[in-house]
């Protein structure tokens, strides 16, 4: 059974520190959910609210519903995935798998049993007299996960959880974490300051900034409509040129720069100052508005980034498809840029 | 005090802070209160306690300090029981160097191993060992008769039997900080210092010993503490030319009948062994938390 | 090199200063002269050890020594162990004012705990005997469990707390199934040490003992009212007792 999860206005001061303010949104029952932002932007504080651990200075938390205010850790429908996944070390990994059903009052046969079912659904069977310092690191991650699940959680809550991996085996156990999701239907909220593992796992994710809530979306719309320029920067490689609107039209913001007149989506008042944002794979090489002294260019694989720098010294990276490569500018070289208005984004300046 | 009811729970945080509270009044603060409270007052017949006799005052410490040959002793057992605490530095030292930073695991598990089997026993058990090796016929006198060093037997029992018999008695309390202390020590520095042209004698003033100061004070302080408060040794390889503190104190509760004398002269041990304490951490600039480790 | 062989000199004398003590009381036991010595040696007998088994008073105080020992144990590690806690979550300027207060009976001289606690009870009546042998003894027995306990909490991950009450445990399971088994190792090396620590004890207990006769009590009496070779057999059963103790304790440990 899975529950919704909703915050209503809430709020957490630490002394004078003000972590979160005033965040809203809801987490609708079974929803693969992340929140995502930079170290200290509040993400477990509030990931740590929903579970209990410390309670809102502000605001309430509805875990199916139900407000959760004064209720403990031990008393809601949650179950949390650790960043160091606290196993117990002393455990054997059954009990490790069962210590939440042993909390329920549990036979200890009838626990022997649910943990062997899970060690099946997590591909570890035959390991559940191990310790958990005699396995890998993939492995002791399987585990926690079967220990939150042991439990049948209403919320599944993984503050960052596979950060500790290496490359390959994360980008393995995400695939494993969004099939297991997808298997059990259990809500996950998911914390994350990887944009690349919350864009890739997640059904919307939620995005924060020093504590205040930017968007909550889809990761396409996330990545195709920011809402505020922090998320335009923080979601994906982009270029930002600021200038002035001077015009808006059926969508469409024409921008003042220092660079010449820009087009791009966008509802911003004219006269407002405002910033155009265009990821690099939407710059078209040869021929257009924006003209760059070309100083490298990295060759990623599938792609190659071209870095350069424009007339008024400000950054810019293009990215061109290895097929094109034949095309793309040399270092050294000027080369101008071009963009349809339709994939760039203007956003008025706060 | 929240964070232990928030970790615990109500019932389990009551019983521990219950625990520490009888354990911090009751056998902490109150004895040592009731033992100045008894070391103001006078000595009285039951009758004439809470008479007009019974008052405060510094009587009994005074007398301490008139009574020349009281004072002797209690001066002797604090300069006695800081030559204890050097001796057993000097002794222990390069040890506890060793065993830190050049001994092979297994030599310090062998070593270690050797070292604890005195602290089996008891320190009664340690003293008589030296009572025996000390003995005016004894091996000792024996040995060194034989050797030729000496032409009659020597009376060893006196401050030379106490001060080895001390020494033998709280090595361990000496050995073990230091060990810890200098065993935290990269070899690294030592071998830097050495690369850099340092006489070894330069690394350990300039290097070691910075890095272990807080695992010597440790011993020095508690080496001096037990000393100046042992009963055994004193009793046990003194003469009566070599009286200590501790049997004056004695004597005053088990001989004398006099308890609040000796309550007095109990404080005034206390006194100074705190002082020491304090004096010591000052000198070395370290805090009571690496001391008791 | 001379270096060296200065330092190995060194190392022998200190050899020879720590174990000749021992050896000439171990090698007392087997003489029959009647007062204990090596010089000179009279013959070889097993006398002592039998005397030594034969001596009701020695077992009795031995027993006595059992008794008090377990009682402090009983008492001390929970005191020391809650000590610890208590200390843990206390706020930083607080902390340092308890600890103090805390460590105070490890920097105080044995002879003033036993003087102190004997003149606190003699006002409500009472007097040295076990009750207060196991009072005196514990007063700074539960020192050395604090800090034992403290040592090994500061390796302890908290989130493991966490973990637990997030699966649905109460406080007192999360202390009983989570913390308490981590610590298992810590309190029986404290345990460890109260034993010998009360066994151990002379300078206390000499003044709350009331009529009570413990082992060390016991054998500093004999010196004075008849040493014999009995008590250096006592003492050498004892220091066997230890060291087989402490290589089963190595050869356990090695099998891990």
């Amino acid at each position: 059974m899975s529950h919704s999860v909703e915050l209503s206005g809430i709020g957490m001061t630490f002394g004078t520190t003000r972590a979160v303010a005033d965040v809203n949104f809801k987490v609708e029952a079974g929803e693969f959910f992340s929140i995502l932002g930079p170290s200290g932007c509040g993400k477990t504080t509030i990931l740590r609210m929903i579970a209990g651990f410390i309670h809102p200075t502000e605001g309430r938390v509805l875990i199916g519903g139900e407000d959760m205010a004064g209720r403990g850790p031990n008393q809601r429908p949650t179950a949390m995935i650790f960043q160091s996944l606290a196993l117990f070390p002393l455990m054997p990994v059954w009990e490790n798998i069962a210590f939440g059903l042993e909390a329920r009052g549990v036979g200890k046969a009838e626990r022997r049993r649910k943990a062997d079912d899970l060690l099946r659904l997590i591909a570890l069977e035959g390991y559940g007299d191990r310790m958990p310092g005699e396995l890998s690191g993939g492995q002791r991650q399987r585990v926690a996960i079967a220990r939150a699940l042991a439990v049948e959680p209403g919320v599944l809550l993984l503050d960052e959880p596979l950060s500790a991996l290496d490359l390959k085996l994360r980008q393995h156990m995400r695939a494993e974490l969004r099939a297991l999701q997808k298997r059990t239907g259990v809500t996950f909220i998911y914390i994350t300051h990887d944009q690349s593992e919350a864009l890739a796992m997640s059904d919307r994710v939620a995005v924060m900034s020093a504590g205040v809530l930017q968007q909550v979306a889809t990761p396409r719309e996330l990545y195709e409509n920011p809402a505020t320029p922090f998320v335009a920067r923080f979601v994906g490689e982009t270029n930002a040129i600021k200038g002035r609107a001077v015009a808006s039209e059926g969508g469409i913001v024409t921008l003042d720069t220092p660079l010449g007149s820009l087009r791009g989506r966008g509802s911003v008042a004219a006269g407002q100052g405002a910033t155009l944002f265009v990821r690099p794979e939407a710059l078209i090489p040869g021929g257009g508005a924006l003209t760059a002294q070309i100083d490298r260019v990295d060759f990623e694989g599938a792609f190659a980034l071209v870095h350069g720098r424009l007339g008024d010294g400000s950054a810019l990276t293009a990215s061109v498809g290895s097929t094109d490569l034949a095309h793309a500018p040399e270092p050294g070289a000027q080369a101008s840029f071009g963009f349809a208005p339709e994939h760039a984004v203007v956003l008025a300046d706060a | 005090m929240r964070d232990l009811y928030a970790r615990f729970g109500g019932g389990l945080a009551t019983v521990f802070l219950t625990l520490v509270l009888l354990w911090v009044a009751a056998m902490i603060v109150a004895p040592n209160l009731m033992m100045l409270d008894y070391a103001l007052r006078p000595n009285l017949p039951p009758a004439e306690l809470g008479g007009p006799r019974d008052v405060r005052s510094l009587d009994n410490i005074m007398y301490l300090a008139n009574e020349a040959t009281h004072r002797a002793i209690f001066f002797k057992t604090v300069w006695a029981s800081a030559l204890v605490a050097s001796v057993t530095l000097v002794v222990c030292y390069p040890i506890a160097y060793w065993l830190a930073q050049n001994a092979t695991p297994r030599q310090l598990g062998i070593a270690l191993l050797l070292l604890i089997i005195p602290f089996f026993i008891n320190e009664v058990l340690r003293t008589l060992a030296w009572f025996i090796l000390l003995a005016f016929r004894g091996p000792l006198n024996a040995v060194l008769q034989w050797a030729g060093m000496i032409d009659r037997p020597v009376r060893w029992q006196g401050d030379g039997g106490v001060l080895a018999g001390m020494v033998y008695a709280y090595i361990l309390f000496m050995l073990l900080p230091i060990y810890n202390a200098i065993e935290s020590l990269e070899k690294a520095q030592i071998d830097a210092a050495r690369d850099l042209g340092a006489k070894p004698w330069r690394i350990h003033w300039r290097v070691v010993i910075p890095h272990a100061k807080a695992g010597i004070a440790t011993g020095c302080v508690f080496t001096f503490m037990l000393a100046a408060g042992s009963y055994v040794a004193p009793a046990l390889l003194g003469s009566p030319g070599s009286r200590w503190f501790t049997e004056v104190i004695y004597n005053w509760f088990f001989e004398g009948g006099d308890w609040n004398r000796g309550a007095a002269y109990a404080l005034v041990l206390l006194a100074l062994c705190l002082a020491v304490v304090l004096v010591t951490l000052r000198l070395f600039r370290v805090n009571l938390a690496d001391v008791a480790k | 090199m001379i270096q060296r062989a200065l330092f190995i000199f060194y190392l022998a004398c200190f050899a020879v200063f720590m174990f000749a003590p021992l050896l000439v009381m171990g090698a007392a036991a087997f003489n029959t002269s009647r007062f204990p010595t090596v010089i000179p040696w009279q013959g070889t007998t097993l006398d002592w050890f039998r005397a030594m088994w034969a001596d009701a008073a020695m077992w009795h105080a031995l027993w006595t020594s059992a008794i008090i020992a377990a009682a402090v144990v009983v008492v001390a590690l929970p005191i020391g162990t809650a000590a610890a806690l208590v200390l843990t979550s206390l706020h930083a300027r607080a902390r340092s004012f308890a600890y103090a207060v805390m460590v105070s009976p490890l920097l105080t001289p044995g002879v003033v705990i036993g003087i102190a606690t004997l003149i606190l009870w003699r006002q409500v009546g009472v007097g040295g005997g076990l009750a207060l042998i196991v009072v005196a003894q514990v007063s700074f027995i539960s020192c050395y469990v604090m800090l034992m306990v403290i040592a090994r909490l500061q390796r302890f991950d908290r989130t493991q707390e966490e973990a637990a009450l997030g699966l649905g445990a109460s406080r007192g399971m999360v202390f009983r199934r989570v913390l308490l088994p981590f610590l298992r190792p810590a309190l029986i090396a404290a345990g460890g040490l109260a034993v010998l620590q009360s066994i151990e004890n002379y300078n206390t207990t000499l003044f709350v003992r009331g009529f009570e006769t413990p082992l060390t009590v016991f054998i500093a009496t004999k010196v004075r009212t008849g040493l014999t070779p009995a008590v250096n057999a006592l003492a050498l059963v004892m220091i066997a007792a230890a060291v087989i103790g402490a290589i089963i304790w190595e050869i356990r440990r090695r099998a891990r």
